[in-house]
């Protein structure tokens, strides 16, 4: 590859006349010897052996800016100039431009506003969903809902008991560290089998289901919209609602429970092995001072409040799902929204129940 | 231009026993196929033949169970990424359904390529030469700043074919382009390889069941069927052959309107 000269001509001009190839590897350092070299400017192609079109770009950019004159260029090299020179319609690169901050509130504020009426209105449809359904019992898809049982429930039942089990432990364990400054320490099972059973056994287990199945939801439904599925479905006359979403939100209503319950029972299983080892509360008392101390309505009230939400859960997940369009990236946001609307709309109904539970003497 | 290599002669893509499996399923057995510098080479095969996964293949995206692959002098199979980066800079591929990043606009997926070997041009130049890549795959300058999933079927593969053209690739990969465009813009798309192929010395793997492109601009026309390569030649030659496939492919009422025009 021959160095590039760039000499001044006998007008006055100056003469750039690169040698060699002419194509992107060196378009970097050959656009700037263009910029350095000052007007009237000629480019002689006579030295040029291969030209790309991001060669023949840089030549065409200096004729159409600066007036250059284009000398000893080959027919092929014309060809390619024109052809170049044809496709100059500057394109935009970027998208549309972006919002000032207080767009952006607003935009945001609208967004939310929407999202929630949405989350509304796809609760409507499924509940149109269920009586179209219980009208035609032989569309139920009891497969589908037999395997959402299997992913949503008796999948989770390791993780959710371990997590229980160790939460239990350290219940006990806190609450005895304080307790036993006023000489207290029996009374470690009530905190362990009052906060387990009422609250923190659904609370945690729907945190859990809301990252593990909630999230999965969101992600595959998600998927199929973006693959077409959803409008293929429908085009079929299959009802992505009866098809996708009642089977979830059944498997998530059935299981959440359950799996409450079995956390509750691992929790307590955790605090009364602390209360054994550490406080030497043996096994036998801890149950029976259970039984005292833990009235029925609690676990009524843990295993009333698992199944809403369980359904919260599933129809925040399906729901976000179901908005996901256009590109992957939206896949990954919606079933981030997926996650924080379930949990989030999982706290406040936690917050209501306990008012309601207590206003009606379950306390 | 137009400088004639002292190795034209050797194969720019050389496939030689190339076997592919998924589980039980034999795709390729015993696959050779030579690709020359220069030429514009059509694949044809019914569906399913595995022309997709031969393409893979080559390109090093699906390892092979057996056989060698050399491309541009190189052998591809069991490569690391890093150094496969130099023969990737010289090749430029159109997936079958585009495979654009559906996060960034047309212009910003020209762009990919450019800012990934060529970090240092300034991004005003990045921009021309997206926007003139653009308009001439036969997208309109408006189509720039849209995403993906705002383009229809064929502006996607247009867009497609920009990326692949990004770099100014020696050699070109185009999984059925012009399935998908309108007559017009099929003919035009033809007109576009063949006019590059010329200027830039190109070599054009094609993979086609479009009759009209296979006459208008392949050289060479690669039959895949039976797992294998069962004959590479010019459509002509093909045509002598009395292989059942070949004869019902290129005789058929299709194969001998396209044969008329
Ligand atoms: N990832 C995969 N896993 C399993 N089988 C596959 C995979 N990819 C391809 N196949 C199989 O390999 C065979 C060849 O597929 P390929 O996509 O190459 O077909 P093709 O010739 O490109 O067909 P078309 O003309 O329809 O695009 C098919 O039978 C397909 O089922
Ligand atoms: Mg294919």
């Amino acid at each position: 590859m021959a160095a590039t000269l760039a000499s001044p001509d006998r007008l006055g001009g100056n003469i750039f006349s690169p040698a060699g190839a002419l194509t992107i590897v060196r378009a970097g350092s050959v656009a700037r010897e263009l910029e350095n070299t000052p007007d009237p400017l000629t480019i002689d192609l006579s030295r040029v052996e291969r030209m790309d079109t991001v060669g023949a770009w840089l030549v065409h950019r200096s004729v159409r800016d600066r007036g250059a004159r284009v000398t000893g260029a080959s027919p092929e090299l014309q060809e390619l100039l024109r052809q170049v020179a044809q496709a100059d319609h500057p394109a935009p690169v970027r998208p549309e431009g972006e919002r000032g901050a207080v767009a952006e509130l607003g935009a945001w504020t609208i967004e939310s506003g929407r999202t929630l009426v949405g989350l509304l209105g796809f609760f409507g449809a499924t509940l149109i969903g269920f009586l179209n359904l219980a009208r035609h019992p032989k569309r139920f898809r009891y497969n589908a809902v037999v395997q959402r049982f299997d992913v949503v429930g008796v999948r989770a039942l390791g993780i959710i008991g371990l997590m229980s089990f160790l939460i239990g432990i350290v219940i006990g364990q806190q609450g005895a560290v304080q307790l036993q400054q006023f000489g207290a320490e029996v009374y470690t099972i009530n905190l362990i089998g009052r906060i387990t059973v009422r609250e923190l056994g659904p609370l945690m287990t729907a945190i859990m289901v809301a990252g593990r199945s909630g999230s999965a939801f969101a992600a595959q439904i998600g998927t199929m919209k973006i693959t077409e599925e959803v409008d293929a479905m429908r085009t079929i006359g299959v009802s992505p609602v009866e098809a996708l979403v009642i089977p979830r939100l059944i498997a998530s209503v059935v299981m959440m429970p359950l799996l409450a319950f079995w956390a509750m029972l691992l929790s307590l299983v955790g605090g009364g092995l602390f209360c054994w080892i550490s406080l030497e509360i043996p096994p036998l008392t801890y149950v029976q001072r259970l039984a005292e101390v833990v009235p029925a309505t609690d676990l009524w009230v843990g295993l009333i409040k698992a199944p809403v939400f369980g359904f919260i859960i599933a129809l925040a997940g399906c729901f976000q799902g179901m908005l996901v369009a256009n590109d992957a990236e939206q896949v990954g946001l919606k079933t981030t929204a997926a996650v924080v609307q379930s949990i989030f709309l999982v706290i406040i109904l936690d917050a209501v129940f306990a008012i309601f539970f207590s206003s009606i003497g379950w306390i | 231009m137009a400088v004639v290599r002292a190795d034209s002669e050797a194969p720019i893509i050389e496939v030689r026993g190339l076997e592919n499996r998924f589980g039980d399923q034999i795709v390729h057995q015993d696959l050779n196929l030579d690709v020359r510098r220069g030429e514009i080479i059509g694949v044809v095969g019914g569906s399913g033949t595995g022309k997709s996964v031969l393409m893979r293949s080559i390109i090093g995206l699906q390892t092979p169970a057996a056989g060698t692959i050399e491309v541009l002098g190189e052998n591809m199979v069991g490569r690391s990424e890093d150094e496969a980066k130099n023969i990737r800079r010289r090749w430029g591929i159109l997936f079958q359904n585009g495979a654009l990043f559906s996060t960034l606009t047309v212009a910003e997926n020209v762009e990919v390529p450019l800012r990934e070997y060529f970090p240092k041009f300034g991004s005003q130049l990045m921009d021309e030469i997206a926007s003139y890549k653009i308009s001439m795959s036969g997208l309109p300058a408006e189509a720039g700043n849209k995403y993906p999933s705002e383009l229809s079927g064929g502006m996607r593969k247009r867009a497609g074919l920009a990326r692949a053209l990004a770099l100014d690739p020696e050699l070109l990969f185009l999984d059925e382009p012009t399935a998908g465009l309108d007559p017009i813009g099929a003919q035009a798309f033809d007109q576009l390889i063949l006019s590059l192929q010329k200027k830039l010395e190109l070599t054009v793997f094609l993979i086609t069941h479009d009759l009209d492109s296979l006459y208008a601009i392949c050289d060479r026309v690669a039959v895949l069927a039976d797992r294998r390569v069962i004959a590479v030649d010019t459509i002509d030659r093909l045509l002598q052959m009395d292989h059942p496939w070949i004869q019902e492919y290129f005789n058929g009422p299709r194969g001998r309107a396209a044969a008329a025009a």
